[in-house]
């Protein structure tokens, strides 16, 4: 089958339509968490517009905040960048894992545009699409979504305080239902899948409750989650190549 | 001296995005690896996992909705649900709750 790459094209219409439509529910997730964001940023000394550019050019959750506790507490620019580094590798394995997906007769600059929004979310809604990634659905899911994120964080800054608790605790499980969505269902199907996130839940909790692992940053221990678990995975259920079938 | 604001955003901004482009756009051969291929293929599910339990729990006001959260999302996803339901019904769980436990 080959897939054109034209906005032109009925199936990619159709696509960036099916996108934005999966771009709403992480919209409003981004939105109650970039708000909680923009609050840290304030308190990192930044004005709403500042909170504003820093959410539109990184476009990372526990990334942006650790590089506003970084700008809060006068850390150099190398240390900046190594917490930012760390706190977000694990975007170097979501970008790996969509390289895979991408056919080579893409245009290559489409590249360029989705490595910017590689974030947990949106990798995770285009990678459960069945065949060759389509930049279509992705650019309708960021549509949706991204200008949320930036908008939230600005006015997290302005007025942090005003949203009820209430509502920010609901929005904030959104996220976590999404994630859901995309794990369970490949999970009821596939035994190896199954064992992967049990795994991942046990180890998780591990990191999350053992007081030794108290000072290991989120995002580290993720990464190591994933590496460990996936390796596991990979040596005892290798895949089956999918993409060779279709 | 500390840096400007504007200092601190670039970088940020430079790390975050070479870490997502360099996978992207040097890596853009296909491996045939099966080690390889297969550790791509688990990674998201280990991610996203690993992400999603327990903070669940502890991301809502008390560990009850989280948890109730958690227990919906699983069995609607389990369902079948697309994704904008599922999450939806998770936030719904938690704000019905909340109106009991606070």
């Amino acid at each position: 089958m080959s897939q054109t790459y034209s906005i032109k094209n009925q199936d990619n219409r159709a696509a960036f339509a099916q996108g934005m439509k999966d771009g709403v529910p992480i919209a409003l997730a981004y939105f109650a968490v970039s708000f909680s964001l923009g609050i840290a940023a304030k308190n990192a000394g930044l004005n709403p517009a500042q909170g504003f550019i820093v959410s539109a050019l990184c476009t990372a959750s526990a990334g942006e905040y650790v590089g506003f506790t970084m700008i809060a507490a006068s850390a150099t620019l190398i240390e900046t960048a190594l917490a930012t580094l760390v706190t977000n590798a694990r975007y170097f394995l979501m970008s790996c894992a969509l390289s895979q997906k991408m056919d080579s007769k893409m245009p290559f600059f489409h590249r360029f545009i989705v490595a910017h929004f590689v974030t947990d979310e949106l990798f995770g809604i285009a990678i459960n699409r069945k065949g060759y990634f389509n930049p279509f659905y992705s650019y309708g899911a960021i549509l949706a979504s991204v200008p949320w994120w930036s908008v939230g964080t600005a006015l997290g800054v302005i007025a942090g305080n005003i949203m009820p608790l209430r509502l920010v605790s609901a929005f904030s499980v959104a996220l976590y239902g999404m994630f859901l969505a995309i794990v369970i269902p490949p999970a009821r199907k596939e035994k190896a899948v199954m064992l992967v996130v049990i795994a991942s839940f046990v180890l998780s909790s591990i990191g999350y409750y053992l007081p030794l692992f108290a000072t290991v940053a989120e995002g580290t221990k993720t990464i190591i989650i994933t590496i460990v678990v996936s390796a596991a995975a990979a040596v005892l259920f290798p895949h089956k190549d999918e993409e060779e079938a279709q | 001296m500390t840096p400007g604001i504007y200092a601190y955003i670039f970088t940020m901004a430079a790390v975050t995005y070479a870490i997502r482009v360099i996978p992207l756009t040097l890596f853009s051969k296909q491996v045939n690896s099966r080690f390889i291929k297969s550790f791509l293929y688990y990674v998201p599910y280990a991610t996203l996992a690993a992400m999603t339990f327990p903070t669940i729990i502890h991301a809502t006001q008390s560990p009850v909705s989280g948890l109730a959260a958690l227990v919906v999302g699983v069995i609607t996803a389990w369902l079948g649900w697309d994704i904008f339901r599922v999450a939806f019904s998770c936030c719904g769980v938690v704000l019905l709750l909340e109106l009991f436990i606070k």
